[in-house]
């Protein structure tokens, strides 16, 4: 790869702008699907904005035993939503961050994120805060395997773990997607995407039920502005996810390096109808399930895990 | 009565149902209280009067639920005494009941836990709003003292706190857990933030007006208490109910249960994960509560009831609305049914969640819907049956399996028996008038109105002074007997299933605190 241009940087920064504007957007997309498919009429598209406009309109409580921990926690998760969507190839893979860091890196962004997140629930003390740490904890532990499985048997499909990469592999030969491993870890890609965004079947997002909460829990103490940049973070997370889906299971209309203005429009466009697509159907999903037992959420990600795992063993069985 | 010859002190009691009240000293109050209960008693209330002013005395009474028929306990505490003998070795339920008639009243029973329930230090100590002496409008500065949970220690046990302020919109009421990791060693419950001072509130009330207070001690319930209400002044009063009016409360009670009913499984299919469960159901709750507007001119029919008979009586045009309505809801609910009964997410959340097992539930007195879903065949309506029920012949609906998912099939049965009713009290509607007039009480007569709502049995036990005024009115909720049961169904299930636990019981918070 040659030396990275002015306009490469561009896009780069204009990739991640359209995440965080496009990401509310998406979640306001999946709300209102829910509504239509519960027969209520829905929220407008836009409610998510509303919301954010809202929060930052407000003052910030903070209780009187937080930390600067509490304080910083909002910003340094958003950040690292922001890292994440500047690495992974929404619209197009010339992404001169996606170079330092590749997909396990990812992880460890998501994983980063998490951790500041569980940190700051257990800074005030209360009992919700570090029952919804203890539990997205546990939930972390057992989606970060699932989710490297799940890298681990497309990258040796494709050869690479840089994510622009895989695109470009994909689309200069596009019977690459033929393998049946992929299928494997498509079906665990979507287990964990549903465990980590907090979507049910194992943390359900519209509930007021502090006692079954999981992310919500977390974020009970948070107001103002702070709440506001959670919301988001948790929005670019979902986001994220979905994008990553599209890199690795459907990257079809990713402006390659060197496209122009034109390809790139087609890009976008195609993402938004991907994203359509991946939200109708997540809240398909989301209103046939009921939430399962918190017991049972361990059940359904080490079935993640396995279903990730397969898809290795069949790659390595007979695709190689 | 047959079985016990009665003696001067047994006395006829004017009530809805078969009733007795016998007058007793202390030794015959724990002496009959345990014959009665080897009997099959279950103690449904305890209350106290001031009756100082009268002779001198303070007196508590114990109303006992047997399967044909209530015996009410009278006994006068001699000398001034403010102590009488505790009933919580014989009925669980009489703790927290002792407890809130000190709080209220200031009478101690002689044993058992002497925490205060009722009180969260809104008047002090030494004040007990129910004595005559103890001004209705008085305000006290609030010294709320922390109330003593009881402890559970080990080995990385802990304490989670919830409410009485939760994340959503819902009644006040405390839940301390302990517990090792996710799963609950102990549950304590701490009630008594939404006391309004009801009972004080009746006091000097006219008695024809103390049943639009009745009707909003517990909203969900407002018929089942303003019907208890108007059954005890009738009775009392020897007014002949007219079998119209009667058939028109029936059908609004039977109307409550089905709305609550309604509300609830969506609520339970919601807790579970399924928003779809929540929507449908409120949606049939909406139509019916939109169709009470339009026939009784209230959704929740806050005021339907007065002594005498009903409000409002139902024209031939909305008989036929009912009818259509019974015949959606006899298809809709089945078909919602199937869905929840054939959702493997759903009933693997809802089998054996909230255990409360048949020997637990008659160990501790479990009456009215939690009972019933725990084999305890206890349904007023059947059992000592009033008017209409006595030729309308309620189904009896029983499981014994006691987990959430028993309470669940006890609604589904009983919306349906209740739809079949409303049906039968539609096609059949008595001809005659729906409202006679009520003449005046005589003073210091006591009369009990006990009604079978969509929870349990809700009692009134009314007392009258001159001047056609109330004297003394208690009313009893049935949550009392089920609230100290969940502490019990909780134990060995995991934190994030307790709201679902919590909703499958459904029990009041107004109600209970008064």
């Amino acid at each position: 790869m040659g030396p990275v241009s002015a306009t490469a940087y561009a896009w780069q920064l204009g990739e991640c702008l359209l995440a965080i504007a496009l990401a509310p957007l998406f979640a306001g997309w999946v709300g209102q699907c829910r509504a239509w498919l519960q027969n209520r009429s829905a929220p407008p598209l836009w409610q998510p904005y509303r919301v954010l406009r809202k929060l930052f309109h407000k003052d910030a409580a903070l209780a009187t035993h937080a930390s600067w921990l509490f304080r910083l926690a909002p910003y340094a998760v958003f950040a690292t939503m922001v890292v994440a969507a500047a690495i992974v190839p929404s619209v197009t893979t010339e992404l001169p961050l996606a170079r330092v860091a590749d997909a396990i890196a990812l992880v460890g962004v998501f994983a980063t994120g998490r951790v500041f997140m569980s940190l700051a629930a257990m800074d005030v003390g209360t009992a919700f805060g570090s029952m919804g740490a203890r539990r997205e904890m546990m939930i972390g532990f057992l989606t970060e395997p699932a989710l490297l499985m799940v890298l681990f048997s497309a990258f040796l499909a494709f050869g690479s773990t840089a994510l622009p990469r895989v695109v470009e592999v994909v689309l200069r030969q596009p019977h690459i997607m033929l393998h049946p491993s992929l299928f494997f870890a498509a079906v665990a890609f979507v287990m964990v995407l549903l465990a980590e965004n907090a979507r049910l079947p194992v943390d359900n997002p519209t509930t007021h039920l502090e006692l079954t909460m999981i992310h919500e829990s977390m974020t009970l103490e948070y107001s103002g502005r702070h709440l506001a940049l959670i919301e988001w973070a948790a929005w670019l997370k979902l986001f994220n996810y979905a994008c990553i889906g599209f890199t690795l299971f459907m990257p079809w209309g990713i402006a390659l390096h060197g496209a122009g203005p034109g390809l790139l429009a087609l890009a976008i466009g195609a993402l938004a109808a991907k994203l359509a697509v991946a939200g109708a159907a997540l809240a398909l999903l989301e209103s046939v399930t009921a939430k399962l037992r918190l017991f049972r959420a361990p059940e359904f990600l080490t079935m993640a895990f396995l279903l990730a795992v397969l898809g290795l063993l069949v790659h390595l069985l007979l695709e190689v | 009565m047959t079985d016990n010859s009665p003696e001067p002190n047994d006395l006829h009691l004017p009530a809805n149902v078969a009733a007795r009240r016998v007058t007793v000293d202390a030794a015959h109050w724990l002496a009959d209280a345990q014959r009665l209960r080897d009997q099959g008693a279950g103690l449904l209330t305890l209350w106290g009067t001031d009756d100082r002013d009268r002779d001198g005395v303070f007196r508590v009474f114990a109303a006992l639920l047997l399967p044909d028929r209530v015996v009410v306990l009278e006994h006068a505490l001699a000398g001034g005494s403010t102590v009488y003998p505790a009933l919580g070795h014989l009925f669980p339920v009489a703790e927290r009941l002792q407890r809130a008639m000190y709080d209220l009243l200031g009478l101690r029973a002689d044993a058992g836990d002497c925490r205060p329930w009722l009180r969260h230090g809104g008047w002090p100590e030494s004040i007990f709003p129910l004595r005559r002496d103890v001004g209705a409008t008085q305000n006290y500065a609030i010294h709320a003292k922390p109330y003593p949970f009881v402890p559970v220690s080990g080995d990385g046990v802990h304490e989670i706190a919830v409410g009485p302020v939760h994340a959503g919109t819902i009644e006040p009421g405390h839940f301390r857990f302990s517990v090792v990791g996710e799963k609950v060693l102990r549950l304590e419950e701490r009630l008594g933030y939404a006391h309004k001072g009801i009972a004080k509130r009746f006091d000097r009330q006219p008695l024809q007006e103390g049943h639009r207070l009745a009707a909003r001690i517990c909203g969900d319930s407002t018929v089942a208490f303003s019907w208890a209400y108007c059954a005890a002044l009738e009775a009392i009063t020897g007014t002949e109910l007219p079998r119209r009016a009667a058939a028109l409360r029936a059908l609004a009670l039977e109307r409550e249960r089905i709305a609550n009913h309604l509300g609830d499984l969506g609520s339970l299919g919601n807790d579970a994960g399924l928003a779809f469960g929540l929507v449908q159901f409120s949606r049939l709750k909406e139509q019916l509560v939109r169709l009470n507007h339009d026939a009784f001119g209230q959704r929740y029919l806050f005021d339907y009831l007065l002594p005498g008979g009903v409000v409002i009586d139902l024209g031939a045009r909305m008989i036929r609305s009912m009818l259509e309505e019974a015949a959606m809801l006899e298809q809709a609910v089945p078909a919602l049914r199937a869905i929840f009964d054939d959702h493997a997410g759903m009933q693997d959340r809802f089998r054996d969640a909230g255990l409360l097992s048949p020997e637990l539930a008659r160990a501790h007195g479990a009456i009215g819907l939690v009972g019933r879903a725990s084999g305890i065949a206890r349904d007023a309506r059947i059992d000592l049956p009033w008017p209409p029920y006595d030729v309308l012949q309620p189904g009896r609906v029983l499981r014994s399996a006691g987990d959430v998912a028993a309470r669940v099939q006890v609604r589904f049965d009983e919306i349906m028996d209740s739809l079949r009713l409303c049906q039968s009290l539609l096609q059949t509607l008595p001809e005659g008038p729906g409202l006679v007039p009520v003449p005046a009480a005589p003073p210091g007569r006591i009369g009990l109105g006990l009604i079978e709502g969509w929870r349990g049995p809700v009692l009134i036990a009314l007392e009258t002074a001159p001047d056609n005024r109330v004297r003394h009115c208690h009313a009893h909720d049935p949550s009392w007997q089920n609230w100290p049961l969940i502490e019990h169904a909780i134990i060995g299930n995991i934190v994030p299933d307790f709201p679902l636990i919590n909703k499958s019981f459904n029990l009041a918070y107004s109600g209970h605190d008064g």
